[in-house]
Protein backbone atom coordinates (compact mmCIF):
# COMPACT_ATOMS: atom_id res chain seq x y z
CA UNK A 1 0.00 0.00 0.00
CA UNK A 2 1.15 3.39 -0.85
CA UNK A 3 1.16 6.57 1.47
CA UNK A 4 -0.38 9.54 -0.15
CA UNK A 5 1.84 11.67 -2.48
CA UNK A 6 3.21 13.91 0.19
CA UNK A 7 5.24 17.17 -0.68
CA UNK A 8 8.84 16.56 0.23
CA UNK A 9 11.57 19.24 0.55
CA UNK A 10 14.98 17.91 -0.57
CA UNK A 11 17.81 18.66 1.69
CA UNK A 12 15.38 20.16 4.64
CA UNK A 13 14.62 18.31 7.83
CA UNK A 14 11.14 19.86 7.94
CA UNK A 15 9.97 16.43 9.32
CA UNK A 16 12.41 16.19 11.91
CA UNK A 17 12.18 19.58 13.36
CA UNK A 18 8.42 19.08 13.65
CA UNK A 19 8.86 16.61 16.47
CA UNK A 20 11.49 17.76 18.38
CA UNK A 21 9.40 19.61 20.72
CA UNK A 22 8.71 20.00 24.56
CA UNK A 23 5.40 18.95 24.52
CA UNK A 24 4.24 16.99 27.89
CA UNK A 25 5.17 13.46 28.44
CA UNK A 26 2.36 11.16 27.10
CA UNK A 27 0.65 14.25 24.80
CA UNK A 28 -0.26 12.62 21.64
CA UNK A 29 1.11 15.73 19.81
CA UNK A 30 0.47 14.11 15.98
CA UNK A 31 0.35 10.98 14.70
CA UNK A 32 1.49 9.40 11.67
CA UNK A 33 0.73 6.60 8.76
CA UNK A 34 2.71 3.93 8.40
CA UNK A 35 2.75 2.03 5.05
CA UNK A 36 0.90 -0.85 5.97
CA UNK A 37 -2.40 -1.88 6.83
CA UNK A 38 -4.43 -0.47 10.19
CA UNK A 39 -0.60 1.55 10.18
CA UNK A 40 -1.76 4.59 12.16
CA UNK A 41 0.05 5.31 15.50
CA UNK A 42 0.53 8.23 17.69
CA UNK A 43 3.97 9.86 18.01
CA UNK A 44 4.43 10.43 21.40
CA UNK A 45 6.86 11.92 24.25
CA UNK A 46 8.07 8.81 26.95
CA UNK A 47 10.70 9.78 29.59
CA UNK A 48 14.49 10.60 28.38
CA UNK A 49 12.76 10.26 24.96
CA UNK A 50 11.55 12.92 22.17
CA UNK A 51 8.17 11.97 20.43
CA UNK A 52 8.50 8.62 18.94
CA UNK A 53 6.19 6.28 17.16
CA UNK A 54 4.28 4.16 19.96
CA UNK A 55 3.71 0.45 19.02
CA UNK A 56 3.13 -0.46 22.64
CA UNK A 57 2.14 1.79 24.98
CA UNK A 58 3.10 -0.71 27.59
CA UNK A 59 5.07 -2.81 27.60
CA UNK A 60 6.60 0.53 25.97
CA UNK A 61 7.36 -0.43 22.09
CA UNK A 62 8.74 2.96 20.62
CA UNK A 63 9.78 3.14 17.15
CA UNK A 64 12.35 5.36 15.41
CA UNK A 65 10.56 7.81 13.33
CA UNK A 66 12.75 7.25 9.67
CA UNK A 67 13.65 10.74 9.37
CA UNK A 68 16.08 10.63 12.16
CA UNK A 69 18.63 8.40 10.23
CA UNK A 70 19.08 10.87 7.77
CA UNK A 71 19.97 13.73 9.99
CA UNK A 72 22.92 11.87 11.62
CA UNK A 73 25.13 8.59 11.34
CA UNK A 74 24.72 7.75 14.91
CA UNK A 75 21.16 7.64 16.52
CA UNK A 76 20.60 10.40 19.55
CA UNK A 77 19.86 8.38 22.59
CA UNK A 78 16.65 10.47 22.71
CA UNK A 79 15.51 8.58 19.59
CA UNK A 80 16.48 5.77 19.97
CA UNK A 81 14.18 2.37 19.73
CA UNK A 82 12.57 1.12 22.40
CA UNK A 83 11.26 -2.88 23.15
CA UNK A 84 10.17 -3.94 26.10
CA UNK A 85 8.56 -7.33 26.28
CA UNK A 86 7.22 -7.78 29.67
CA UNK A 87 5.48 -4.73 31.67
CA UNK A 88 7.21 -5.25 34.51
CA UNK A 89 10.28 -3.00 33.66
CA UNK A 90 11.81 -0.89 36.84
CA UNK A 91 10.69 2.61 36.72
CA UNK A 92 13.58 3.14 38.50
CA UNK A 93 17.23 2.05 39.12
CA UNK A 94 19.84 3.08 41.46
CA UNK A 95 23.19 2.78 39.81
CA UNK A 96 24.88 2.71 43.34
CA UNK A 97 23.43 -0.28 44.89
CA UNK A 98 23.36 -1.95 40.86
CA UNK A 99 25.05 -5.17 41.07
CA UNK A 100 26.05 -7.22 37.97
CA UNK A 101 26.21 -11.34 38.99
CA UNK A 102 28.46 -13.61 37.55
CA UNK A 103 27.80 -17.33 38.44
CA UNK A 104 27.12 -20.60 37.62
CA UNK A 105 30.07 -22.60 36.20
CA UNK A 106 32.40 -20.72 37.15
CA UNK A 107 36.07 -21.49 39.34
CA UNK A 108 34.77 -17.91 41.04
CA UNK A 109 31.08 -15.91 41.16
CA UNK A 110 31.31 -12.13 41.03
CA UNK A 111 29.09 -9.35 42.32
CA UNK A 112 29.93 -6.65 39.86
CA UNK A 113 28.92 -2.77 40.67
CA UNK A 114 29.09 0.10 37.79
CA UNK A 115 32.26 1.33 39.47
CA UNK A 116 34.20 -2.64 39.34
CA UNK A 117 32.93 -2.43 35.40
CA UNK A 118 34.03 0.91 34.77
CA UNK A 119 37.10 0.73 36.82
CA UNK A 120 38.54 -2.95 36.77
CA UNK A 121 37.99 -3.85 32.87
CA UNK A 122 39.89 -1.99 30.28
CA UNK A 123 36.78 0.38 28.34
CA UNK A 124 36.12 -0.37 24.77
CA UNK A 125 34.33 1.69 22.12
CA UNK A 126 32.34 0.58 19.40
CA UNK A 127 29.95 1.99 17.08
CA UNK A 128 27.08 -0.92 16.05
CA UNK A 129 23.81 -1.19 14.50
CA UNK A 130 21.37 -2.79 17.07
CA UNK A 131 17.86 -3.81 15.38
CA UNK A 132 15.25 -5.68 16.66
CA UNK A 133 14.61 -9.39 14.90
CA UNK A 134 11.37 -8.11 14.30
CA UNK A 135 12.26 -4.64 12.50
CA UNK A 136 9.77 -4.18 9.25
CA UNK A 137 7.23 -6.94 10.64
CA UNK A 138 4.82 -4.60 9.41
CA UNK A 139 5.67 -4.78 5.97
CA UNK A 140 5.24 -8.72 5.59
CA UNK A 141 2.75 -9.87 3.27
CA UNK A 142 0.90 -11.89 3.98
CA UNK A 143 0.69 -9.67 7.56
CA UNK A 144 2.01 -11.69 10.80
CA UNK A 145 0.77 -10.63 14.27
CA UNK A 146 3.58 -8.83 16.56
CA UNK A 147 5.02 -4.96 17.10
CA UNK A 148 4.44 -3.92 13.60
CA UNK A 149 7.64 -1.94 13.04
CA UNK A 150 7.70 -0.33 9.87
CA UNK A 151 11.77 0.50 9.24
CA UNK A 152 12.60 2.24 12.62
CA UNK A 153 13.41 -0.55 15.14
CA UNK A 154 16.97 -0.08 15.06
CA UNK A 155 19.62 2.12 15.72
CA UNK A 156 23.10 3.10 15.83
CA UNK A 157 25.30 4.29 18.59
CA UNK A 158 28.57 4.52 20.37
CA UNK A 159 28.73 1.95 22.66
CA UNK A 160 30.97 2.05 25.75
CA UNK A 161 31.98 -0.83 28.16
CA UNK A 162 33.59 -3.70 29.24
CA UNK A 163 34.63 -6.95 27.04
CA UNK A 164 32.25 -9.85 28.37
CA UNK A 165 35.11 -11.83 27.64
CA UNK A 166 37.30 -9.75 30.31
CA UNK A 167 34.50 -10.06 32.75
CA UNK A 168 34.22 -13.98 31.82
CA UNK A 169 37.75 -14.40 32.12
CA UNK A 170 37.74 -12.35 35.63
CA UNK A 171 35.28 -15.41 36.61
CA UNK A 172 37.05 -18.47 34.80
CA UNK A 173 34.81 -20.46 32.52
CA UNK A 174 34.77 -23.54 34.37
CA UNK A 175 35.17 -27.40 32.69
CA UNK A 176 31.95 -28.50 30.63
CA UNK A 177 30.44 -24.68 30.39
CA UNK A 178 27.98 -24.81 27.13
CA UNK A 179 26.15 -21.28 27.23
CA UNK A 180 26.12 -18.07 28.79
CA UNK A 181 22.59 -17.43 30.02
CA UNK A 182 21.69 -13.71 30.61
CA UNK A 183 18.83 -11.92 32.07
CA UNK A 184 18.07 -8.04 33.17
CA UNK A 185 16.00 -6.33 36.23
CA UNK A 186 13.20 -6.51 34.07
CA UNK A 187 9.85 -9.44 34.96
CA UNK A 188 6.32 -10.05 33.46
CA UNK A 189 3.54 -8.79 35.76
CA UNK A 190 2.52 -12.08 36.15
CA UNK A 191 5.15 -14.32 38.89
CA UNK A 192 4.41 -17.26 36.41
CA UNK A 193 5.74 -15.34 33.44
CA UNK A 194 8.91 -16.32 32.45
CA UNK A 195 11.64 -13.79 32.06
CA UNK A 196 13.49 -12.51 29.58
CA UNK A 197 16.44 -14.41 29.55
CA UNK A 198 18.90 -15.12 26.20
CA UNK A 199 21.52 -17.85 26.20
CA UNK A 200 24.96 -17.55 23.57
CA UNK A 201 26.97 -20.33 23.39
CA UNK A 202 30.78 -19.95 24.99
CA UNK A 203 31.97 -20.68 21.94
CA UNK A 204 30.21 -17.32 20.39
CA UNK A 205 30.79 -15.35 23.66
CA UNK A 206 35.02 -16.58 23.83
CA UNK A 207 35.73 -15.84 20.38
CA UNK A 208 34.19 -12.04 20.12
CA UNK A 209 35.92 -9.48 21.70
CA UNK A 210 33.73 -7.06 20.76
CA UNK A 211 30.50 -8.58 23.23
CA UNK A 212 30.45 -5.66 25.85
CA UNK A 213 28.85 -5.20 28.74
CA UNK A 214 28.06 -1.39 28.01
CA UNK A 215 27.49 1.13 30.43
CA UNK A 216 27.59 4.34 28.21
CA UNK A 217 25.38 5.03 24.92
CA UNK A 218 26.61 8.03 22.51
CA UNK A 219 29.10 9.51 25.73
CA UNK A 220 25.96 9.06 28.39
CA UNK A 221 24.31 6.42 30.67
CA UNK A 222 22.08 5.06 28.40
CA UNK A 223 18.23 6.32 28.74
CA UNK A 224 16.05 3.93 31.49
CA UNK A 225 14.10 2.48 28.64
CA UNK A 226 16.91 1.19 26.66
CA UNK A 227 18.63 -0.66 29.47
CA UNK A 228 20.36 1.39 32.24
CA UNK A 229 22.64 1.21 33.68
CA UNK A 230 23.92 -1.69 31.99
CA UNK A 231 22.91 -3.41 28.68
CA UNK A 232 25.05 -6.34 26.77
CA UNK A 233 26.24 -5.08 22.93
CA UNK A 234 26.50 -8.07 20.63
CA UNK A 235 27.48 -6.33 17.61
CA UNK A 236 26.08 -8.00 14.42
CA UNK A 237 23.41 -9.66 16.42
CA UNK A 238 20.24 -9.18 16.42
CA UNK A 239 18.59 -6.76 19.14
CA UNK A 240 17.27 -10.00 21.34
CA UNK A 241 20.85 -10.55 22.80
CA UNK A 242 21.42 -7.30 23.70
CA UNK A 243 19.73 -7.77 26.90
CA UNK A 244 18.75 -4.67 28.71
CA UNK A 245 19.10 -3.56 32.74
CA UNK A 246 21.60 -6.50 32.04
CA UNK A 247 21.94 -7.62 35.86
CA UNK A 248 22.46 -11.79 35.73
CA UNK A 249 25.74 -13.91 33.86
CA UNK A 250 24.76 -17.33 34.35
CA UNK A 251 27.38 -19.79 32.76
CA UNK A 252 25.41 -23.03 32.06
CA UNK A 253 26.50 -26.46 31.34
CA UNK A 254 23.50 -27.32 29.04
CA UNK A 255 21.76 -25.31 26.30
CA UNK A 256 19.36 -22.53 27.96
CA UNK A 257 15.46 -24.18 27.08
CA UNK A 258 13.83 -21.18 28.27
CA UNK A 259 10.75 -20.14 26.71
CA UNK A 260 12.88 -17.33 25.27
CA UNK A 261 15.46 -19.26 23.75
CA UNK A 262 13.50 -22.27 22.92
CA UNK A 263 10.31 -21.13 21.51
CA UNK A 264 10.75 -17.43 20.71
CA UNK A 265 12.61 -15.84 18.91
CA UNK A 266 13.50 -18.89 16.28
CA UNK A 267 13.72 -18.66 12.32
CA UNK A 268 12.93 -21.90 10.47
CA UNK A 269 16.37 -23.68 9.20
CA UNK A 270 15.64 -23.61 5.80
CA UNK A 271 17.56 -22.27 2.57
CA UNK A 272 16.66 -17.97 3.13
CA UNK A 273 15.43 -18.82 6.55
CA UNK A 274 12.14 -18.49 4.85
CA UNK A 275 9.17 -20.43 4.49
CA UNK A 276 5.55 -20.70 2.72
CA UNK A 277 2.77 -19.27 5.29
CA UNK A 278 0.70 -22.82 5.41
CA UNK A 279 4.23 -24.33 5.87
CA UNK A 280 4.80 -27.05 8.51
CA UNK A 281 7.11 -29.37 10.09
CA UNK A 282 10.28 -27.50 9.53
CA UNK A 283 13.28 -27.83 11.66
CA UNK A 284 14.25 -24.41 13.93
CA UNK A 285 16.99 -22.79 15.10
CA UNK A 286 17.62 -19.67 16.81
CA UNK A 287 17.98 -16.12 15.39
CA UNK A 288 21.49 -15.03 15.28
CA UNK A 289 23.22 -12.33 13.22
CA UNK A 290 21.75 -9.96 11.00
CA UNK A 291 21.58 -10.15 7.49
CA UNK A 292 22.88 -6.90 4.99
CA UNK A 293 20.20 -3.76 4.44
CA UNK A 294 20.33 -0.61 3.11
CA UNK A 295 17.75 2.50 2.97
CA UNK A 296 17.77 5.50 1.17
CA UNK A 297 16.96 8.12 4.15
CA UNK A 298 16.02 11.51 2.89
CA UNK A 299 12.98 10.26 0.46
CA UNK A 300 10.42 7.98 1.55
CA UNK A 301 8.06 6.00 -0.60
CA UNK A 302 5.44 8.14 -2.15
CA UNK A 303 6.86 11.01 -1.90
CA UNK A 304 6.34 13.64 -4.61
CA UNK A 305 9.76 15.57 -5.35
CA UNK A 306 9.38 19.14 -6.44
CA UNK A 307 12.52 20.74 -5.26
CA UNK A 308 15.02 18.41 -7.74
CA UNK A 309 17.47 21.03 -6.19
CA UNK A 310 20.03 22.08 -9.69
CA UNK A 311 19.84 21.98 -13.14
CA UNK A 312 21.54 18.98 -14.53
CA UNK A 313 24.98 20.61 -17.06
CA UNK A 314 24.64 17.47 -19.09
CA UNK A 315 21.06 17.55 -19.92
CA UNK A 316 18.71 20.56 -20.36
CA UNK A 317 15.54 20.13 -18.54
CA UNK A 318 16.57 17.42 -16.22
CA UNK A 319 17.14 18.13 -12.64
CA UNK A 320 19.19 16.60 -10.62
CA UNK A 321 19.18 16.14 -6.09
CA UNK A 322 21.15 14.50 -4.03
CA UNK A 323 19.75 10.55 -2.79
CA UNK A 324 21.33 9.54 0.90
CA UNK A 325 20.89 6.77 2.83
CA UNK A 326 23.03 4.36 4.91
CA UNK A 327 23.56 0.12 5.06
CA UNK A 328 24.97 -2.06 7.47
CA UNK A 329 25.40 -5.85 7.64
CA UNK A 330 26.42 -8.03 10.09
CA UNK A 331 30.09 -7.13 10.87
CA UNK A 332 32.02 -7.59 8.00
CA UNK A 333 31.39 -4.09 7.13
CA UNK A 334 30.06 -2.89 3.64
CA UNK A 335 31.68 -3.15 0.65
CA UNK A 336 29.83 -1.55 -1.88
CA UNK A 337 25.63 0.32 -2.23
CA UNK A 338 24.34 0.34 -5.45
CA UNK A 339 21.52 2.73 -6.43
CA UNK A 340 18.89 2.20 -9.27
CA UNK A 341 16.31 4.84 -10.71
CA UNK A 342 13.95 1.91 -12.82
CA UNK A 343 12.72 -0.05 -10.13
CA UNK A 344 16.05 -2.20 -10.16
CA UNK A 345 16.65 -3.17 -13.63
CA UNK A 346 20.21 -1.12 -13.76
CA UNK A 347 22.20 0.27 -11.13
CA UNK A 348 25.40 2.24 -10.56
CA UNK A 349 27.56 2.76 -7.66
CA UNK A 350 27.41 5.18 -5.14
CA UNK A 351 29.76 7.19 -2.72
CA UNK A 352 30.05 5.54 0.98
CA UNK A 353 30.53 7.71 3.66
CA UNK A 354 32.79 7.72 6.16
CA UNK A 355 33.82 4.78 8.42
CA UNK A 356 32.47 4.50 11.75
CA UNK A 357 33.56 0.66 11.64
CA UNK A 358 32.27 -2.84 10.79
CA UNK A 359 29.28 -2.57 13.08
CA UNK A 360 28.07 1.15 12.35
CA UNK A 361 25.56 2.61 10.03
CA UNK A 362 27.91 3.50 6.74
CA UNK A 363 26.59 6.44 5.05
CA UNK A 364 25.84 6.82 1.06
CA UNK A 365 25.09 9.04 -1.80
CA UNK A 366 24.13 9.19 -5.04
CA UNK A 367 23.03 12.17 -7.84
CA UNK A 368 19.92 11.38 -9.19
CA UNK A 369 18.37 13.44 -12.00
CA UNK A 370 15.26 13.39 -14.08
CA UNK A 371 13.20 15.17 -16.24
CA UNK A 372 10.65 17.71 -14.36
CA UNK A 373 7.30 16.04 -14.79
CA UNK A 374 8.38 12.95 -16.27
CA UNK A 375 5.95 11.27 -13.56
CA UNK A 376 6.87 7.83 -11.42
CA UNK A 377 9.76 6.67 -10.63
CA UNK A 378 11.46 3.45 -8.74
CA UNK A 379 14.17 4.58 -6.92
CA UNK A 380 15.80 1.65 -5.22
CA UNK A 381 19.20 0.60 -3.02
CA UNK A 382 20.99 -2.27 -2.94
CA UNK A 383 24.27 -3.50 -0.48
CA UNK A 384 26.65 -5.35 -0.62
CA UNK A 385 28.77 -7.07 2.42
CA UNK A 386 32.31 -7.71 2.70
CA UNK A 387 31.23 -11.16 3.07
CA UNK A 388 29.81 -11.25 0.00
CA UNK A 389 26.36 -11.29 1.26
CA UNK A 390 24.22 -8.96 -1.32
CA UNK A 391 20.43 -8.00 -1.14
CA UNK A 392 17.78 -9.61 -3.46
CA UNK A 393 14.38 -8.85 -4.07
CA UNK A 394 13.10 -11.72 -3.39
CA UNK A 395 11.08 -10.84 0.88
CA UNK A 396 11.76 -13.13 3.39
CA UNK A 397 8.52 -14.82 5.19
CA UNK A 398 8.81 -16.60 8.16
CA UNK A 399 5.67 -16.64 10.55
CA UNK A 400 7.08 -14.34 13.75
CA UNK A 401 8.57 -11.93 11.16
CA UNK A 402 12.10 -11.93 11.42
CA UNK A 403 14.76 -11.31 9.03
CA UNK A 404 13.42 -8.75 6.73
CA UNK A 405 16.55 -7.61 4.59
CA UNK A 406 15.09 -7.18 0.88
CA UNK A 407 15.60 -4.55 -1.58
CA UNK A 408 13.86 -1.46 -0.37
CA UNK A 409 12.24 0.52 -3.42
CA UNK A 410 10.81 3.81 -2.92
CA UNK A 411 7.74 5.03 -6.22
CA UNK A 412 8.54 8.95 -6.36
CA UNK A 413 7.33 11.19 -8.59
CA UNK A 414 8.88 14.25 -10.04
CA UNK B 1 38.10 1.89 58.06
CA UNK B 2 39.45 5.07 57.01
CA UNK B 3 40.38 3.63 53.65
CA UNK B 4 37.28 2.16 52.93
CA UNK B 5 36.18 5.77 53.15
CA UNK B 6 37.90 7.21 50.94
CA UNK B 7 37.72 4.00 48.65
CA UNK B 8 34.18 4.86 48.71
CA UNK B 9 33.97 8.46 48.23
CA UNK B 10 36.80 7.75 45.22
CA UNK B 11 34.07 5.54 43.48
CA UNK B 12 30.95 7.79 44.07
CA UNK B 13 33.14 10.87 42.78
CA UNK B 14 34.42 8.26 39.58
CA UNK B 15 30.67 8.14 38.81
CA UNK B 16 29.79 11.83 38.92
CA UNK B 17 32.70 13.07 37.31
CA UNK B 18 32.22 10.58 34.41
CA UNK B 19 28.90 12.06 34.62
CA UNK B 20 27.08 8.78 35.08
CA UNK B 21 23.66 9.34 37.20
CA UNK B 22 23.02 7.86 40.29
CA UNK B 23 19.61 6.74 39.69
CA UNK B 24 17.02 7.44 36.96
CA UNK B 25 13.81 7.11 37.37
CA UNK B 26 10.45 7.65 34.59
CA UNK B 27 7.02 7.29 35.19
CA UNK B 28 5.44 5.93 31.78
CA UNK B 29 3.11 8.00 30.32
CA UNK B 30 -0.72 6.91 30.11
CA UNK B 31 -2.01 5.45 27.01
CA UNK B 32 -4.25 7.71 24.88
CA UNK B 33 -6.05 4.60 23.37
CA UNK B 34 -8.45 2.34 25.53
CA UNK B 35 -10.86 -0.65 24.54
CA UNK B 36 -14.12 0.61 22.62
CA UNK B 37 -17.27 -0.65 23.82
CA UNK B 38 -17.98 -4.04 22.62
CA UNK B 39 -18.93 -7.37 23.97
CA UNK B 40 -17.44 -9.25 26.70
CA UNK B 41 -15.45 -5.92 27.22
CA UNK B 42 -15.31 -6.24 30.88
CA UNK B 43 -13.88 -9.91 30.64
CA UNK B 44 -11.20 -8.45 28.52
CA UNK B 45 -10.24 -5.27 30.23
CA UNK B 46 -9.64 -8.11 32.87
CA UNK B 47 -7.26 -10.49 31.49
CA UNK B 48 -5.75 -8.61 28.74
CA UNK B 49 -4.91 -5.00 30.49
CA UNK B 50 -3.16 -7.29 32.99
CA UNK B 51 0.04 -7.21 31.03
CA UNK B 52 -0.16 -5.17 28.34
CA UNK B 53 -2.38 -1.97 26.77
CA UNK B 54 -5.24 -1.91 24.44
CA UNK B 55 -3.47 -0.22 21.79
CA UNK B 56 -0.99 -3.12 21.32
CA UNK B 57 -4.20 -4.75 20.27
CA UNK B 58 -5.65 -2.31 17.66
CA UNK B 59 -1.84 -1.82 15.97
CA UNK B 60 -2.39 -5.37 14.70
CA UNK B 61 -3.15 -6.52 11.38
CA UNK B 62 -7.01 -7.30 10.91
CA UNK B 63 -6.64 -11.36 12.16
CA UNK B 64 -8.82 -13.80 11.65
CA UNK B 65 -10.44 -15.83 13.88
CA UNK B 66 -8.33 -18.95 13.99
CA UNK B 67 -5.25 -15.94 14.12
CA UNK B 68 -6.75 -14.13 17.20
CA UNK B 69 -7.66 -17.99 19.08
CA UNK B 70 -3.72 -18.26 18.76
CA UNK B 71 -3.06 -15.58 20.27
CA UNK B 72 -5.06 -15.72 22.84
CA UNK B 73 -3.64 -19.25 23.40
CA UNK B 74 -0.17 -18.01 23.23
CA UNK B 75 -1.25 -15.06 26.38
CA UNK B 76 -2.24 -18.34 27.99
CA UNK B 77 0.79 -21.06 27.69
CA UNK B 78 3.68 -18.94 26.52
CA UNK B 79 2.71 -15.88 29.14
CA UNK B 80 1.18 -17.79 31.79
CA UNK B 81 -2.00 -15.60 31.71
CA UNK B 82 -4.99 -17.28 33.70
CA UNK B 83 -7.80 -17.25 31.57
CA UNK B 84 -9.95 -19.60 31.99
CA UNK B 85 -10.76 -21.96 28.85
CA UNK B 86 -14.53 -20.64 28.47
CA UNK B 87 -13.21 -17.05 28.14
CA UNK B 88 -11.02 -17.90 25.52
CA UNK B 89 -14.13 -17.70 22.63
CA UNK B 90 -15.49 -14.57 24.51
CA UNK B 91 -12.63 -12.98 24.60
CA UNK B 92 -11.83 -13.93 20.42
CA UNK B 93 -15.39 -12.22 20.41
CA UNK B 94 -14.77 -9.20 21.56
CA UNK B 95 -11.22 -9.23 19.32
CA UNK B 96 -13.15 -10.26 15.92
CA UNK B 97 -15.20 -7.06 16.46
CA UNK B 98 -12.49 -4.18 17.11
CA UNK B 99 -9.78 -6.02 14.69
CA UNK B 100 -11.09 -9.26 12.94
CA UNK B 101 -10.51 -10.19 9.53
CA UNK B 102 -13.21 -12.62 8.18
Amino acid sequence: MRLGRREFLVGSAAAGAALATSAPLGAAENWVELPMQNGKRPLMRYPQKRAMIVQSSRPAILETPFEVFDQSDITPNDAFFVRWHEAGVPASVDSASFRLNVHGVVNKSLSLGIADLRSQFEPVEIVAVNQCSGNSRGLFNPRVAGGQWANGGMGNARWKGARLTDVLKRAGIGAGAKQVSLHGLDHGVLPATPRVQKALDVDVVTSNPDILVAYEMNGEAMPLLNGFPVRLVVPGWYATYWVKMLSDIEVIDHIDDNFWMATAYRIPDTPGNTVKPDQTGYKTIPINKMHVRSFITNIQDGNFISGLDKPDPMYPYRYSAEVRGIAFDAGSGIKTVEFSDDGGKSWTQTKLGRDLGKYSFRRWTARWSAHAGSGMHTLACRATANSGEVQTNVAVWNPAGYLKNDIETYEVSV
Amino acid sequence: MMRALVLGAAVVLGLIAAGFPKSESIVLPPSNIMFKPGPNLGLVQANCLVCHNADYIYFQPALTRAQWTAEVNKMRSAYKATIADDDVPKIVDYLMTQNGKT
